[in-house]
């Protein structure tokens, strides 16, 4: 039989050491599961973790897969603190890029300067606001953020579909469901030539500092920690739980609809039906990688941007399925949740101690 | 007239998966677990039923192979959250991201397989009554399972013994621990019943709804069973009642186009997304019901003293 033991206080080393030991388990899995399907498992995991940045055209890859993410999860590690249950970042991500885009669209023979901040303000305003259904209707109505956030999810997935395919489909295209290419004007510059990394990338920089100097400098961020690790305590001090609601979910849906606009004012160039490859979802995973901290987010960030990389090349080269990485994604926060249990629990093996003293 | 008959035939078989998973949740919601992943357990549960079906040419094999692999998949579930006491939320997410990747992965062999939908079972004579007759007494044999499974739920939760554990257990875990009971074992099983159910719900999906297989074919009907346990405030009774009436609203937005309604196909298509939202938040405004018929342990971690 296998037993918990409750450790005296959080290990500490094992809340950095958990990732890295669900990273290695993960791993062995995968090669096991390439094995299975008659691949061999050392190629595939090279071809899948190690050839897609082995050149500097793959490092700058990384990092234009990464910037949504860990936009993204920036937010959400935020709410997750204060269980605030965000799961509607695709949904947010989406309306960001309706609202941006939109803007984009309507201006399209603009060569002004304010065009592209303009957009920014509008993606974010566009997530915040598709944000802000879930906050009023769980703190006005009790209805619960998970199950209501994800409805919303597919109604922004939706309504973008109608808009590429009614109003907004390019009056000059073939007929295809995608708007007009974006004006010069509202595109994303490319910060270093001859890759795709954009203006976003170095903001996801400043969202990762920003968020960090919010955590650990400000009140709120000093509420958050508490909500979450003490919701008792905190509604004793009089931290209200509604505001840490609205808090995070305008928060995160803000930064989901920036990264939303960051993608279709980037590497995409125009709206189109499908604009994320479940970037939204995959955040959830970033996050708590992350160990719901900016900076970790970062790093955890970049690693499951990998798993995008890793996963288009292997359907390429490997004749794998692109669902590979989704299964990856999956097993690897099965594994994190495993492994967080050893930060406050010892595993012991055999029966209960007490019992003749025997260990 | 003649068009309301395949009318409430497809409401019907529109149901029937949400009613089967959903019926399963409510277990499991009530003995104190909070199961996120039923989407990701409904999609395994589809794909492997549709893939044994193919191989072997069995539905029964199928619709086996879908029950166990909806159990395997919350055992997994069960493990993590109640052995090694894991976030259930988070777990839950993981569940799901877990059986969208999982399922595609296999079901990459089988997109576009053809498949017969299950025969319904004709009840000789009494079926060939008009209107009645194809309504009631010609549907498939999971059709009539899903409403005896729900009426049987009922049953066990107000009228048997194992029942009423079941419910002390997801109301008050100390006390039911303190009386003797084996609260995790029987968490266990809940879990596990859930995930046969998803399972279940999930191959009727890909055998009998649309015999296919496609890609995230569930589109969210796992979360909307989830909000149907909710709605229904944890009754059997009424979550039948919420089960056929999001099937109405998803075979109108199929019906509207062909009856002349001019709105894009679209806005009809998120009309059960935006149904859930409503109704979830009609009942939820109503706190005192949900407090007196939520579980009150329901997502808290349960540690036996030792």
């Amino acid at each position: 039989m296998i037993r918990l033991e409750p450790r005296r206080s959080h290990s500490q080393a094992m809340v950095y050491l958990s990732p890295v030991l669900a990273i290695v388990m993960t791993l062995i899995v995968g090669g096991i599961i390439f094995a299975f399907m008659g691949k061999n498992p050392l190629e595939a995991l090279y071809t899948f973790f190690i050839l897609p940045i082995s050149d500097s055209y793959g490092v700058s890859e990384l990092f234009v897969k990464a910037t949504p993410l860990v936009i993204i999860a920036v937010g959400l590690a935020m709410g997750f603190r204060a269980n605030v249950w965000n799961i509607g970042a695709e949904g947010q991500l989406t309306m960001g890029a309706i609202f941006g885009g939109g803007l984009a669209l309507y201006f399209y023979d603009s060569q002004s300067v304010f065009l592209l901040p303009a957009m920014l303000v509008f993606g974010a305003i566009g997530g915040a606001l598709w944000g802000a259904i879930p906050a009023l209707l769980r703190t006005r109505f009790n209805a619960n953020e998970i199950l209501t956030s994800l409805m919303l999810t597919y109604v922004a997935t939706l309504f973008l579909s109608y808009l590429v395919h009614g109003p907004w489909r390019n009056p000059e295209g073939f007929n295809f469901p995608e708007s007009r290419p974006f004006p010069d004007a509202g595109l994303l510059p490319i910060i270093y030539d001859g890759t795709r990394v954009h203006l976003g990338t170095a903001i996801a920089v400043f969202v990762v500092i920003a968020g960090w100097l919010l955590l650990s400098k400000s009140l709120i961020g000093f509420q958050l920690r508490v909500v979450g690790k003490a919701p008792q305590a905190a509604r004793h001090v009089g931290f209200r739980q509604k505001r840490m609601v609205w808090f995070t979910l305008l928060l995160s849906g803000g930064l989901s609809g920036l990264a939303g606009l960051f993608e279709v004012a980037g590497p995409i160039g125009q709206l189109q039906p499908s604009i994320s490859p479940g970037y939204g979802f995959t955040a959830i995973i970033v996050a708590f990688l992350g160990r719901l901290h900016p900076v970790g987010v970062l790093f955890a960030g970049l690693i499951m941007a990998l798993t995008y990389l890793g996963g288009e090349l292997a359907q390429i080269s490997l004749g794998l399925p692109s669902a590979v990485t989704g299964l990856f994604q999956g097993i690897l926060l099965f594994f994190l949740l495993a492994c967080d249990v050893l930060t406050k629990y010892r595993i012991r093996v055999g029966s209960v101690a007490t019992k003749g003293g025997a260990v | 007239m003649d068009w309301i008959v395949p009318l409430i035939l497809t409401v019907i078989t529109a149901s029937t998966p949400l009613l089967l998973a959903a019926t399963g949740e409510l277990i499991t919601e009530k003995s104190g677990v909070l199961n996120l992943g039923v989407e990701g357990m409904m999609l395994v549960g589809a794909i492997s039923g549709f893939a044994v079906t193919v191989s072997s040419g069995s539905a029964i094999l199928g619709i086996l192979a879908a029950i166990v692999a909806g159990m395997l998949m919350s055992l997994i579930f069960a493990f993590l959250t109640l052995t090694l006491m894991a976030n259930q939320v988070a777990t839950g997410l993981a569940l799901t991201i877990f059986g969208v990747g999982f399922s595609a992965l296999v079901g990459s062999g089988f997109v576009g397989f053809p498949l017969d939908p299950l025969p319904s079972l004709s009840i000789p004579v009494i079926s060939t009554i008009p209107v009645i007759g194809p309504i009631l007494f010609s549907q498939d044999f999971l059709v009539y399972a899903s409403i005896a499974i729900v009426i049987a739920t009922g049953w066990f939760l107000t009228r048997t013994r194992a029942g009423l554990i079941l419910k002390a257990v997801g109301d008050s875990h100390d006390s039911a621990h303190a009386i003797g009971y084996r609260v995790i074992r029987i968490r266990y099983m809940a879990t596990l019943f859930g995930g046969a159910m998803s399972g279940l719900g999930g191959a009727y999906l890909s055998l009998s709804y649309t015999p296919m297989w496609a890609e995230n074919m569930t589109a969210g009907r796992g979360w909307i069973a989830l909000a149907l346990v909710v709605f229904a405030t944890w009754r059997p009774g009424r979550l039948l009642a919420g089960a056929y009436m999001f099937g109405c609203i998803s075979v109108l937005q199929l019906h509207a186009q062909s009856a002349g309604v001019n709105v894009p196909s679209q806005f009809m298509s998120m009309l059960p997304y935006l149904a859930t939202v409503i109704v979830l938040v009609i009942i939820s405004s109503d706190y005192t019901k949900i407090r007196l018929n939520a579980p009150a342990c329901i997502g808290k971690a349960f540690r036996p003293a030792q």
